[in-house]
């Protein structure tokens, strides 16, 4: 049964209204420079398109391409790991860390490490961790969790993390300029990637034609973290393939564009074997990503490249906060995903969503967004995950629906008791209708009873 | 099973429909491709110099504050800027910390997104790019592409090697949305175009 | 000229009658020869929409054994006819008469646009008028380009009512966000809901609108609900009805 979830979190978020209305606004800003983004391109709906066809084509011999992968990225000096899970991945990364001595770790943004929970795994193994993507370094001061996967701080205003940075960082009281906020965070960062013995990245492309890996940041976080420590360790889904080296002519112009309105990131780099002296290991995660491969429904939601143009879009999450969905990755594409995980835990997230479809029309791939929710909805009544109550009442109104006599004589009730019942009686506690507006009219005839002409 | 195994094995009975691999789309032609490139440079916060030779670009160069007060400079490209610092005794590439400045070769030019392809194979050490606080890339004036398909067209990958497109200096907007240029890499990106 | 079965929605049918009749007369002014079969209740929408796949199947059913028959079938209601044209077949595939029936299913100014060719709606509406973009309408139909895509502009509303003498179509800075009231949405997730209503409301206020019109009472009901409570002076009217009433 579906606990407190996604409503309950929402109104709490929208509670506060001005703090919401300033979400709402911050995250509107980057889809306008998104579509100013996406309309210098007369070809931007032939580029979704072709897109959305190279991920169902990898997905369709995904074996065969990251065998091709394996290979390719061994022969350029790549050290290939499998893990089935998270505990797994956790395992494979804190042995390559702990056989080598390493204690002090610099981490680049990586949402799979995030669903892996790496980093408390290794805190609590002695290694100090650091994420440096300034926003992941702003959470992760304030022990938090990204409140969204592109724009991880987006949730805070800047007076806050003056305060963070001021006790944690030594920042001045009361400063909260964030060209100012970014220096100091550039400082302590720098210490941190000289001090450090290795470097963690994600992976946003692999490539199986070259056994490449490629990482996209706009701080220059990842290029840090992978040319000062000798050793690079790349965590990546099995769904970061790409076949060949030009497929990333194509994803390359859609995610920065897609993601933050902008033509491309600072740094798009592509690591082919470790540097000179030192070691590149490349961790090749499944944790439930097969699984989903494997559900016809939900198979789509695998091609996602992680740009969060569907939360920045969607009315509903810019009022509600990322942590209103109780989930690593929130957001539509999230409210898919993490169902597939954890189904009595998610239950509310694929109806956190008023099914305007924005989201299916932003996704840069074309991933069916707003239907998968749909879908989702009939597998979680399907599971007996709909509240009593409310599956008795569509249960009750398809008999009426069935029944036209019933149904116009339900008709001409209701609307009598609109008209006469007392307003107290009709705004009463139960009506979440009526908490902030009025009923709909209840005129004396129905249109039925109006139109009396032809009976077709 | 090894976990190697079990994951293929779940991939392939996983089942997914066999879909071909696309034709990809005809990419934007631009009428005037090098101005284009430049605007798109100074959106995303780069310097654009054009000039017929190196000296040209170097007297150019030599206006910017953060290349004529540079006490240390290491250069890649003959003629343009200098050297402070051996970088073919330098093996640890935290001997980077501290340069002023860098300047670098880039192969290629990208009209759309004002990035230039530095390929790793040219850099003595891979942080080149980024660690050092200020970055000119020079290119040659032919080496200009519409789109980043096009770029792709041109690079390859023979087994080891690094390479990244740089658009612009390093940038942030995690606070409010508002932009930093700076975050953790190069603090201002000149590229010039020569020839 | 075609033979049109009109469908009137459930909601429409008890609560905004005025809507339905609007949409004959419009119909008929443009040489329509309307049925409308008695025994129509609900498409089943609320129900699907919650995911109740077991109750919707029989409204389903019902819908193309009354509806099978007619050439064409019209509908004052944007979501309702994409219920019909893009969510029936996982309940009707295969079955005789869906395809022509999913087809031949059009929102009613679609139905003026695409199906009669009407380019100007003719009449008179001297006023400033907001359109809201209901998303179903918008998105599942195609009614207009959509902000979100990078195709060649179009809407086909807005189209019919421009081509009205004296209006003033006003500009939104948000041209088609949800309104928030997305059937049972509305009452599940009622804080965000109402929160995205009021915005809409908004903005359609402060680009001067003094009537919000749109293809879908549903949403309509939801903004006229937050409109009379907060006691905002601004209208709203089905996009029939301004259509309709804007002849004389």
């Amino acid at each position: 049964m579906a606990q407190a979830g996604h409503p309950e979190a929402a109104a709490r978020f929208a509670a506060d209204d001005a703090r919401a209305h300033w979400h709402d606004q911050a995250l509107w800003f980057v889809r306008l420079k998104r579509d100013r983004q996406a309309r210098a391109l007369p070809e931007w709906e032939a580029l979704r398109a072709c897109a959305e066809k190279i991920k169902a084509h990898t997905a369709s011999r995904l074996a065969d391409y990251l065998e091709e992968f394996e290979r390719n990225a061994t022969a350029a000096g790549a050290v290939v790991h499998w893990a089935r899970d998270a505990e797994e991945h956790n395992r494979i990364v804190h042995g390559i860390l702990a056989a080598r001595g390493v204690t002090r770790l610099v981490k680049s943004k990586s949402m799979l490490t995030e669903e892996c929970e790496l980093n408390p795994y290794l805190e609590a193994r002695g290694i100090e961790v650091v994420d440096t993507d300034l926003g992941e370094r702003i959470v992760q001061l304030a022990h938090e969790r990204p409140s969204h996967i592109v724009l991880p701080a987006i949730h805070k205003k800047k007076e806050e993390i003056g305060v963070l940075f001021h006790e944690q960082l030594g920042t001045a009281a009361g400063a909260s300029d964030p060209a100012y906020l970014t220096e100091a965070a550039r400082g302590h960062l720098r210490e941190k990637f000289l001090a450090a013995q290795a470097g963690l990245t994600g992976v946003n492309f692999a490539v199986a034609e070259t056994g490449g890996v490629v990482v996209c940041t706009n701080e220059g976080n990842a290029d840090m973290g992978t040319s000062l420590p000798p050793i690079h360790i790349a965590c990546m889904g099995v769904e970061k393939l790409v076949p060949r080296l030009a497929d990333l002519g194509v994803f390359t112009r859609l995610l920065a564009r897609s993601a933050t309105g902008q033509p491309v990131t600072t740094y798009t780099s592509h690591f082919h074997g470790p540097m000179a002296g030192g070691e590149l290991h490349v961790v090749v995660v499944d944790n439930g990503r097969s699984a989903l491969l494997a559900a016809p429904p939900h198979r789509r939601a695998l091609s996602c490249i992680r740009c969060g143009a569907c939360m920045n879009t969607c009315p509903v999450f810019r009022r509600s906060g990322g942590y209103s969905y109780g989930a690593v990755i929130p957001g539509p594409i999230g409210s898919i995903l993490s169902p597939a995980r954890d189904p009595a835990r998610h239950a509310t997230l694929p109806f956190a969503s008023s099914l305007c479809g924005s989201c299916s029309d932003v996704c840069p791939v074309r991933i069916d967004l707003h239907h998968q929710l749909l879908a989702w909805r009939g597998e979680l009544v399907a599971q007996g995950r709909l509240p009593a109550g409310k599956r008795l009442a569509m249960k009750l109104a398809s008999f009426v629906f069935r029944h036209p006599a019933l149904y116009r004589l339900g008709g001409r009730v209701g609307r009598f008791l609109l008209r006469h019942l007392p307003r107290a009686l009709l705004y009463g506690r139960w009506n979440a209708w009526g908490r902030q507006r009025e009923l709909p009219p209840a005129p004396k005839k129905s249109f039925r009873e109006l139109y009396g002409r032809d009976d077709g | 099973m090894d976990s190697r195994r079990a994951i293929l094995e779940a991939l392939r009975r996983a089942g997914a429909p066999a879909v071909p691999a696309p034709p990809h789309p005809a990419p934007i032609r631009y009428a005037d491709p090098e101005r284009q490139f430049a605007e798109a440079l100074v959106a995303v916060g780069g310097r654009f110099f054009r000039a017929p030779d190196a000296a040209g670009l170097s007297a150019q160069l030599a206006g910017l504050e953060p290349f004529a007060s540079a006490r240390r400079m290491v250069s890649l490209v003959p003629g343009v800027g200098r050297s402070d610092l051996d970088l073919s005794q330098a093996a640890d590439p935290h001997a980077l910390e501290g340069l002023d400045y860098a300047v670098l070769p880039g192969e290629l030019g990208v009209a759309e997104n004002g990035a230039v392809w530095v390929a790793g194979d040219r850099l003595p050490l891979r942080g080149l790019f980024v660690v050092p606080q200020h970055l000119a890339i020079v290119v040659p004036a032919g080496a200009l592409v519409h789109t980043m398909q096009d770029a792709y067209a041109r690079i390859s990958f023979s087994g080891r090697g690094f390479g990244v497109f740089v658009s612009g200096p390093s940038k942030t907007a995690d606070i409010e949305q508002a932009l930093v240029i700076g975050a953790h890499g190069a603090r201002s990106c000149a590229v010039g175009m020569v020839g | 000229m075609p033979e049109v079965g009109l469908f009137i929605p459930c909601y429409v049918d008890q609560s905004y009658p005025q809507v339905g009749l609007a949409a004959v007369r419009l119909l008929q002014r443009h040489g329509v020869k309307l049925h409308y079969p008695r025994d129509q209740t609900c498409c089943g929408q609320p129900m699907a929409n919650s995911g109740c796949d077991e109750e919707t199947r029989p409204l389903a059913e019902r819908f193309l054994r009354i509806f099978g028959r007619y050439e064409h079938v019209v509908a004052p209601s944007g979501s309702c006819v994409s219920m019909v044209r893009n969510h029936y077949a996982r309940f009707l595939e295969g079955k005789p008469g869906f395809d022509h029936l999913r087809r031949n299913t059009f929102e009613l100014c679609e139905y003026l646009v695409d199906v009669l060719g009407v380019e100007r709606a003719g009449g008179r509406f001297p006023h400033r008028v907001g359109l809201h973009q209901s998303c179903h309408g918008l998105r599942e139909l195609r009614l207009a380009q959509g902000s979100e895509r990078v195709v060649a502009p179009f809407d086909k509303v807005r189209q019919l009512l421009a081509s009205l003498d004296g209006i003033t179509l006003v500009d939104l800075t948000r041209q088609d966000e949800c309104c928030g009231f997305g059937g049972t949405f509305a009452v599940n997730e009622e804080a965000v809901s109402c929160m995205m209503g009021r915005d809409r409301i908004a903005d359609h206020e402060r680009a001067g609108a003094e009537v919000i019109t749109g293809t879908d009472a549903s949403c309509l009901m939801h903004l006229e609900g937050l409109i009379r409570r907060d006691r905002r002076p601004v209208k709203v009217m089905h996009v029939a009805e301004l259509l309709a009433g804007a002849e004389g």
